[in-house]
């Protein structure tokens, strides 16, 4: 205990005469999350608009103001020319284009099919599906408008008329924010990044300096050893992850729905995961930039088959079973949902309980494989 | 006696470089064992085994009695060990490293402040236990480093090259602190490439390429392996040397400071007067020929030559 105690006071004593750790380890994750935040978002919004409107009719007009107020959409060009819309699509400039032919207006009064022309670049398979579904469901949800007054006009009722006009709800996100998706998510990769990194460094650093030499003719323990490294960088992670949780909160607006507590102890434990493993590649690097490389390494699985980048539901089902094994996967579960489903312990706890099972298998092993020798 | 440490055909390898090579002593308890050899002779290599910090290849070696690889855990509270490179925190001052230190064999806390001052009134750290280890020279980090290793008060202490680099007067305060050491009983373990540091030892082991090519006090060192030495001084000095060298009856010559060291093969009154007559029939100039007792220089010089002439002339002997 008394040599844990003297470990763990040089470990503070070092850490807070290090400039550089405590400015990446506090500063450096919020500017990052500020960056990703915005950067990392799916929301598919402004898209640009080209319209070639070959009616000018009140109908084609009011689609064209429809379009233009939509915060989905940008209207940026309305041309003369049919191949003017052509071109723009081409030179990138509008992702979306709408064709409104002459017959429009009286196609629709004669009760003949109407028909729009849409035209997406689909470089960008992701906004450009999304923008035309947004698209579809402007279009659709004005024709619908339009035979329900003509329908009453003409006085049949309504009974020639579908009747169905979908009101979809979106619950746990209802703005359906990506932000709000994304910023637990980042939130958990900036803190794992700067753990994982930070702790890979603790102890090839006293190898590659020397100091590991004297230290280890020492009666001092592997578990001292690994414990008095651990502890001192959990302090500082955890501050920092409240730290950024704050910035998520307070910034973001990240709504938190759920267990504060479950979130608490479960960041402290995706803490010491991501530490655990630094402290692994640490133990075993010998030098400082072997290390560094090795982490580099350990996040990359971490940031794509967590979860964090991809659907883990899309994944081929042997890459699936390759996911159990990341901390990071459990914790985004148990992020995401805490955050925006209100979840606690009573759905999580099977995340809750692989996510601790993971974290001191780590430390376990960091100290049954730590050799006393050079 | 019981011995401190016990070497039996040790051997290092690392990959197909032999560092240690088959090398056997054994180190009485109270003595100032001095480990000599030239950079790269295996030195650090044998100290770190038997600080349980390297593997043997093969051979055994026994600290206490107990195995340096397997009883490791057992050996650590009773050594002491000075890395031949500063192996302390730069960024902690001198008094926070020996406090670290002292934590880590569990000196209690009273105790060490006692020893902290004591130390640093003998190796006069006093000054400069505030200051952060980065900013000392290389004499105060060794006084440092060689407080550190003594906190606990180790009944065997390493001590890897304690003196190289440090000034003349930090070197001979740490050959008196080691004398006082071992006048408490304590045995140490010392390296040096400084071969006339040897004097302070009370035996002495020497290091070739890996091989241990001499044991003995530092009397019986001079005395056995080098049977005649005569010291010639002249202006200019090559002649001389070239003119020795040619003669059969001459083993070895060596410049020393500015004067020629030669080794020969005869008895110590006749001597002189042959190395004299050598260098008259040659016609070289010469000031003056005595018969010196060897230096630790002297003795190195002669066995390694002794011990490199096989391979580089292979059938000589
Ligand atoms: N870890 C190592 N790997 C490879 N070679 C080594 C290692 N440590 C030492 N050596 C080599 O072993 C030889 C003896 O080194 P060392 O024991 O440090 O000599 P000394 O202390 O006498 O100067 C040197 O040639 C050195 O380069
Ligand atoms: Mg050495």
């Amino acid at each position: 205990m008394s040599r844990l105690r003297a470990l763990l006071r040089k470990e503070t004593r070092q850490m807070r005469r290090d400039p550089v750790l405590l400015r990446m380890m506090l500063i450096a994750p919020i500017m990052q999350l500020f960056l990703l935040g915005y950067a990392a978002t799916n929301d598919v919004k402004n898209v640009p608009v080209a319209l070639y409107d070959a009616d000018r009719s009140t109908d084609s007009r009011l689609l064209a103001e429809l379009i233009g107020h939509n915060h989905y959409f940008h209207l940026i060009a309305t041309p003369d020319d049919p191949r003017a819309l052509e071109r723009l699509l081409l030179a990138g400039k509008a992702q979306l284009g709408v064709y409104i032919p002459h017959s429009f207006h009286r196609d629709r009064l004669r009760n003949a099919t109407p028909t729009v022309g849409l035209y997406a670049d689909g470089t960008d398979s992701n906004t450009a599906g999304v923008a035309v579904a947004y698209m579809l469901g402007l279009l659709g949800e004005q024709g619908l408008r339009w035979q329900l007054q003509q329908a009453r006009a003409a006085g049949v009722g309504t009974s020639g008329v579908p009747q169905l006009l979908p009101e979809p709800r979106v619950w746990y996100n209802p703005e359906l924010k990506s932000s709000h998706f994304m910023v637990p998510g980042v939130l958990g990769m900036i803190l794992m990044t700067l753990a994982l990194n930070t702790a890979a460094l603790s102890i090839v650093r006293e190898r590659e300096g020397g100091t590991l030499e004297q230290l280890m003719v020492t009666p001092l323990l592997p578990r001292e050893l690994i414990l008095g490294k651990l502890l001192p960088l959990v302090v500082l992670s955890y501050v920092e992850m409240l730290l950024v949780l704050a910035v998520a909160l307070g910034w973001f607006r990240v709504p938190l729905e759920g267990s504060v507590p479950l979130l608490l102890l479960m960041s402290l434990m995706f803490l010491v995961s991501a530490l655990g493993q630094g402290l692994l590649v640490s133990a075993f690097a010998r030098t400082q930039q072997e290390a560094q490389l090795t982490s580099f390494l350990l996040l990359t699985p971490s940031m794509l088959l967590s979860g964090f980048m991809f659907p883990i539901q899309n994944m081929p089902r042997v890459i699936q079973w390759l996911t159990y094994a990341i901390p990071f996967r459990y914790y985004l579960e148990i992020i995401r949902g805490v955050f925006l489903r209100g979840a606690g312990i009573e759905v999580l706890w099977p995340q809750t309980a692989a996510l601790t099972g993971i974290s001191l298998l780590l430390i376990a092993l960091g100290v049954l494989s730590f050799r006393k020798h050079l | 006696m019981d011995l401190a440490v016990e070497v039996e055909n040790l051997t290092k390898r690392f990959g197909d470089f032999v560092a240690v090579n088959e090398v056997s002593f054994s180190v009485a308890e109270g003595e100032v064992f001095g480990f000599l050899g030239p950079n790269g002779s295996g030195k650090s290599t044998t100290i770190r085994i038997l600080c349980g910090l390297l593997s043997p290849s093969s051979g055994h070696a026994r600290v206490a009695g107990l195995d340096v690889w397997r009883d490791a855990e057992r050996i650590r509270q009773r050594i002491g060990y000075m890395p031949q490179f500063f192996s302390l925190y730069d960024d902690l001052t001198v008094a926070e490293n020996i406090e670290f230190y002292a934590g880590l064999y569990q000196v209690p806390p009273a105790l060490a402040l006692a020893r902290q001052s004591e130390l640093a009134e003998v190796l006069e750290l006093g000054p400069v236990l505030d200051r952060l280890a980065r900013t000392l020279s290389t004499g105060w980090r060794q006084r440092l480093a060689l407080a550190t290793s003594i906190l606990h008060r180790p009944p065997l202490l390493f001590l890897d090259e304690p003196t190289s680099g440090v000034d003349p007067l930090t070197r001979r305060l740490f050959w008196e602190v080691i004398g006082d050491l071992a006048h408490e009983g304590i045995t140490v373990f010392v390296t040096t490439h400084v071969m006339d540091e040897a004097e302070h030892c009370t035996r002495l082991a020497m290091m070739h390429y890996g091989r241990l090519i001499a044991e003995g006090t530092p009397e019986e060192m001079r005395t056995e392996h080098v049977q005649t030495m005569v010291e010639v001084q002249a202006h200019p000095i090559w002649p001389v040397l070239q003119a020795l060298e040619k003669a059969p009856e001459v083993v070895e010559v060596a410049l020393f400071g500015d004067a020629v060291h030669a080794e020969l093969r005869c008895d110590l009154n006749d001597a002189e007067a042959r190395v004299e007559r050598k260098l008259q029939t040659a016609g070289v100039a010469y000031e003056r020929v005595v018969a010196v007792t060897p230096s630790m220089e002297d003795v190195f010089v002669s066995l390694a030559r002794r011990w490199e002439r096989p391979t580089a002339a292979g059938a000589d002997r």
